[in-house]
């Protein structure tokens, strides 16, 4: 009996433990820089419109996070009775757990990712895609035009906007040659992919921008036109799973976009004093910096109009990238240059 | 032609963006003009109209001689006063009594009155958390009254030369 258990514990319970533990030192954080990002948001935002942003509660406003957090769970939460209140509450969930889900693929530092599968790409892409169905639910289940109309609005674009993606995508996964993220990180060992594939980069960022329904493109939540969209209906916690999990999108898709473009864990310089600074920072200060970008942005456009929105999607973006996909793969042919090949870490 | 290549190329580069996002940029490394307001406050003209006050002269004796001048010119119709001859033969107030709710703050009171005894005073952070605080009476009114003072006595001196 012992020995069963023991066997038990050793071949299954104590892995589990370990990818529990695993799972929480990557949460945890995640959920703190989810947290931050709001304040770091607000701060940004404040200051590009020469206001000082939260600055009161705690040094220089620093537990705003926890002040909000706290406030939200003290508020109630309200059940339209026109909703259909199973799916009113899976949304927010699907949601947040979708956003988190994804990060188990994501490489924060050489070797440090929770599950280095070989189709890490395939894995965000479908995950990502799978987020609509989060706000669909909502809108349908709020049964409110408002948040109708605003789920319509976002799935429309988050499809539009995932077919450029994957082009991208697809042209990074051509200099590569693999769609584990590790081999997409390595690969930039020697240039990072920002410079060769500038214009994807570009359009990889304005792309995901539209992904995560953020300003410019935060059309689905328009305040002045559908006053909230697809979470009018939420309060309390509900809404502050769609808020976390929309935080926590834009800080998977900076990490994607680091990881694709900008050398992930890398050090911009292969010397001794930047090699010095764990992978672990660069990562952060990469991600920091396009989340930065993401606030930027919202600081200074005004919201696109929705048929712009469509047409820069399909009639601009799609061509391009395509067109990029071809150019792209003819070069390599042509040269028979890929980073792997140049660099030798895939073998 | 060269136009249209022009506009092209410059749609191409999102120069117009790019410049856009500099000029957010500057402004990020900018002063920022944020008065942080419990701890720092804005200037207040002596004309400023703020809370009432009931004055008093020098030797303690009010101002007020129930002549219901502001009672009649208060567009609002916020001010009720009751007044009956003291013992010493001197007609007083009994009663003075400002609806701050129906006050509009155009400050004709202070205009009207002939011995500067109900004046707007410089303060206006006397919000409180039930209506009934906000029906202020003589007592509340004097009472305001001694506590600004200085600073009544100071706006009116200011104020003095363009009247």
């Amino acid at each position: 009996m012992t020995e069963l258990f023991m066997g038990l514990w050793s071949s299954y319970g104590f892995p589990l433990l370990i990818i529990l533990f695993k799972i929480m030192a990557l949460v945890l954080p995640l959920i703190i820089c989810v947290a931050y990002l709001t304040y770091f948001e607000r701060k940004v935002i404040g200051y590009m419109q020469l206001r000082l942003g939260p600055n009161t509660v705690g040094p220089f406003g620093l537990f705003q996070p926890f002040a909000d957090a706290i406030k939200l769970m003290h508020k109630e939460i309200i059940l339209p009775t026109a909703a259909s209140s199973f799916i009113f509450i899976m949304a927010p969930i699907l949601t947040f757990t979708l956003s988190l889900v994804a990060w188990a693929v994501i490489p924060v530092g050489a070797g440090l990712v929770i599950s280095n599968v070989n189709v890490g790409v395939l894995y965000l892409f479908a995950i990502s895609s799978l987020g609509v169905y989060g706000i669909i639910m909502a809108g349908w289940a709020s049964n409110s035009k408002y948040a109708f109309l605003g789920a319509l609005r976002s799935a429309a674009q988050m499809i539009s906007y995932e077919v450029s993606i994957g082009v991208v995508i697809a042209c990074v996964l051509l200099c590569v040659g693999s769609l584990n993220l590790t081999d997409v990180v390595m690969a930039q060992k020697k240039i990072w992919f920002v410079i060769p594939l500038m214009p994807m980069f570009v359009v990889f960022i304005i792309s995901i921008l539209a992904e995560t329904n953020r300003a410019p493109f935060d059309l689905p939540e328009a305040e002045a036109e559908l006053v909230a969209g697809y979470n009018v209906e939420y309060s309390s916690m509900t809404f502050a799973l769609f808020f976390l999990g929309e935080y926590a999108n834009m800080i998977l898709m900076s990490a994607l976009t680091t990881i694709l473009f900008l050398g992930g864990w890398l050090p911009p310089f292969q010397c001794s004093f930047f090699s010095m600074i764990p992978g672990v920072v660069w990562f952060a200060a990469k991600v920091a910096f396009v989340l930065f970008i993401f606030l930027w942005v919202r600081a200074t456009f005004p919201r696109y109009r929705y048929d712009q929105l469509m047409r820069l999607g399909w009639k601009v973006f799609l061509p391009l990238t395509l067109l990029w996909l071809v150019i792209t793969a003819t070069v390599i042919k042509l040269t028979g240059w890929t980073a792997s090949m140049s660099t030798g870490v895939l073998s | 032609m060269k136009t249209k290549f022009e506009k092209f190329m410059r749609a191409f580069y999102l120069a117009e963006l790019l410049r856009g996002m500099l000029l957010t940029l500057k402004y990020f490394f900018k002063k920022k003009v944020t008065l942080n307001y419990p701890f720092e406050k804005g200037f207040i003209s002596p004309r400023f109209r703020g809370e009432h006050a009931l004055r008093r002269y020098a030797n303690g004796e009010e101002r007020c001689i129930a002549c219901k001048l502001c009672e009649a010119v208060c567009p609002a119709q916020a001010i009720t006063i009751e007044s009956e001859p003291r013992e010493d033969g001197s007609r007083r107030t009994t009663r003075y009594d400002i609806d701050m709710i129906k006050c509009i703050y155009c400050g004709y009171c202070q205009e009207a009155c002939p011995v500067d005894a109900i004046v707007l005073g410089p303060n206006f952070e006397f919000a409180t958390e039930t209506r009934e605080e906000l029906l202020y009476t003589k007592e509340k009114l004097l009472d305001n009254g001694d506590r600004w003072e200085d600073a009544l006595a100071a706006n009116i001196q200011k104020d003095a030369p363009y009247r």
